[in-house]
């Protein structure tokens, strides 16, 4: 489904991923776990277009999406909820759900779309009205994604979906990814809390300094002694 | 006395408010103070008074004023839109400092560029058109409000009837403007890319997009106030739009930039202490100018963040 093919990305001078390969396949959850400034974000960046890569080819769908305009590549199907949730502050609840459609014309579809993002976090209804920089950290999380679905993605770029959260809030988080999941969107899920993602993950990649340095399936990696000591913590 | 000032200082202050309203929607979105845009304002009032002149065949002033408003909004939108894909589109990514730089170029070639394509001197507005709508409006207020045929009496004012108009039609086009960016999808779409760049990218906005329909109708407001005080004094010069545009950014700055709610307000502040202080105060009129900028110096050390003030907060 996604396929990054040796890809180059630069700051300035500095390469941050050096000749970067992996894939997701239809129907994965796929999570990329690594230490802060490995790259993780700037993957996840590249891959929607807000960072253009210096060489290399990103296949999304059979279709060459490297150096596509960013909202084409929502088009697509892409969508990507960032770390730190970029609420849209004064615009209510609503409205960022509205905003989460924008290149969308299907009116009836997005209605029944809004409807199953809302049913899968309650909360967000009753605040429906409320500016999104009122909401909790956690509430902000919740919204982003809905957001994210408003675009109705085939592929979900989640970048720290739990950082910074209650441990409730994250089960929350963690179930709705997975029911997201069910319903037969794919996943790329990028977190810090490794031990989590990976239990969820078909696939993981570890990242370290721009580069994959280790493959392998969720269980597995839960498994390997390299993963457990450097981001298990045992 | 005190009713003609407040007058006096609501017709300025919605000219102020207009403008001002141009250069908080583009800072809102690219943190870039577009100081070209008091040439925006110039051409407007410019494009209104060449229409007019040009016009060979005689119109009721009920269907030439449309049409005046028409032709000079559309054609100082469309300045405003070129102005932004040629000058400050390619330096999106370069440092803010060039972008200003840039801004501050932009208006002194306009400002050359109508001296030289209009004359140095100032452009008159058909005396008999001015009359004429004159004439037109004080009939027209003159059902609701005491009159003498030429100036109308509100609360022992003395009031022309263009202020009125230049007033109200201010208020028209601020309540559509409104209802324009809470309700539209595009609207929304300009608030959503002013309050968060990055996101407005990754919902699938096209910034872009938002980008020239945030300099069109920043231009076309602008354009609107240029009509209206070409109307009201009946001449232009090529250097109004300095003044105007230094004033209507103080406009800006004392409602907080980036406001649209700030610059409205902040633009009706300004004009109504402009115009008590230089009434008010004995021998002060000739130091009117003088206010604004003792004002902007005032917000600038007690409240830089404006009236309304957005917190700056974190941008990517």
């Amino acid at each position: 489904m996604l396929k990054l093919e040796s890809v180059s990305v630069y700051y300035d001078k500095r390469e941050v991923l050096k000749s970067l390969s992996f894939q997701v396949r239809p129907g994965e959850i796929v999570t990329l776990i690594g230490a802060n400034g490995a790259g993780k974000t700037t993957t996840l960046m590249t891959i929607s277009g807000l960072v253009k890569l210096r060489s290399g080819k990103i296949i999304f769908d059979n279709k060459d999406i490297s150096n596509m305009s960013d909202y084409k590549i929502v088009q697509q199907g892409i969508v990507h909820v960032p770390e730190g949730r970029h609420i849209f502050p004064q615009l209510t609840v609503f409205e960022n759900l509205q905003m989460g459609a924008f290149l969308r014309k299907d009116k009836k579809q997005i209605k029944q779309d809004l409807d199953y993002a809302l049913s899968l976090f309650p909360i967000l209804a009753e605040r429906k009205s409320q500016q999104g920089g009122t909401l909790s950290g956690g509430e902000q999380q919740m919204l982003a994604i809905a957001r994210g679905l408003m675009a109705s993605p085939k592929l979900l770029l989640l970048d720290e979906p739990s950082l910074g959260l209650a441990p409730k809030v994250v089960d929350i988080i963690f179930d709705v990814i997975l029911k997201i999941h069910d319903e037969g969107t794919t996943i790329l899920l990028v977190e810090q809390n490794a031990q989590r993602a990976l239990s969820i993950a078909n696939y993981g990649y570890v990242i370290e300094v721009g580069k994959i340095i280790l493959t392998d399936s969720g269980t597995n990696l839960l498994q390997n002694p390299q993963v457990k000591e450097a981001y298990l913590g045992s | 006395m005190l009713a003609q000032q407040i007058i006096n200082g609501l017709t300025v202050g919605s000219v102020y408010a207009l403008i001002a309203l141009g250069y908080t929607m583009v800072y809102g979105i690219l943190q870039l103070i577009n100081f070209a845009h008091g040439e925006i304002y110039m051409l407007g009032a410019y494009l209104a008074i060449i229409f007019v002149v040009s016009l060979k065949f005689s119109l009721p002033i009920a269907g030439l004023l449309p049409l005046v408003f028409l032709f000079a909004m559309f054609f100082t939108g469309c300045y405003g839109f070129t102005i932004e894909k040629f000058a400050y589109k390619p330096l999106r990514n370069a440092p803010r400092l060039s972008a200003l730089i840039t801004a501050v170029g932009v208006s002194i070639f306009l400002q050359n560029y109508v001296m030289l394509t209009q004359g140095a001197k100032d452009k008159v507005f058909s005396h008999l058109i001015s009359e004429q709508i004159n004439a037109y409006f004080s009939n027209f207020f003159s059902k609701f409000i005491p009159s003498d045929g030429s100036r109308l009496y509100i609360c022992g004012a003395q009031i022309y009837s263009l202020q009125l108009v230049i007033i109200i039609t201010s208020i028209i086009l601020m309540v559509l403007l409104n209802l324009f960016v809470t309700h539209t999808k595009i609207g929304k779409a300009m608030r959503a890319t002013a309050q968060d760049l990055k996101m407005a990218h990754l919902v699938g906005i096209k910034v872009d997009t938002v980008i020239s329909t945030t300099f069109i109708i920043g231009s076309i407001l602008g354009a609107a106030a240029g009509v209206m005080v070409a109307m009201y004094y009946g001449r232009v010069w090529y250097y109004i739009g300095y003044l105007a545009g230094v004033k209507a950014f103080t406009a800006a700055v004392l409602g907080g930039i980036g406001n649209i709610y700030g610059a409205m307000f902040g633009g009706l502040i300004l004009g109504l202490t402009e115009s008590l202080a230089a009434g008010l105060i004995p021998g002060a009129s000739e130091w009117k100018d003088v206010f604004a900028f003792i004002i902007l110096i005032l917000i600038l050390i007690f409240r830089p963040q404006g009236i309304f003030g957005e917190r700056i907060g974190e941008k990517f």
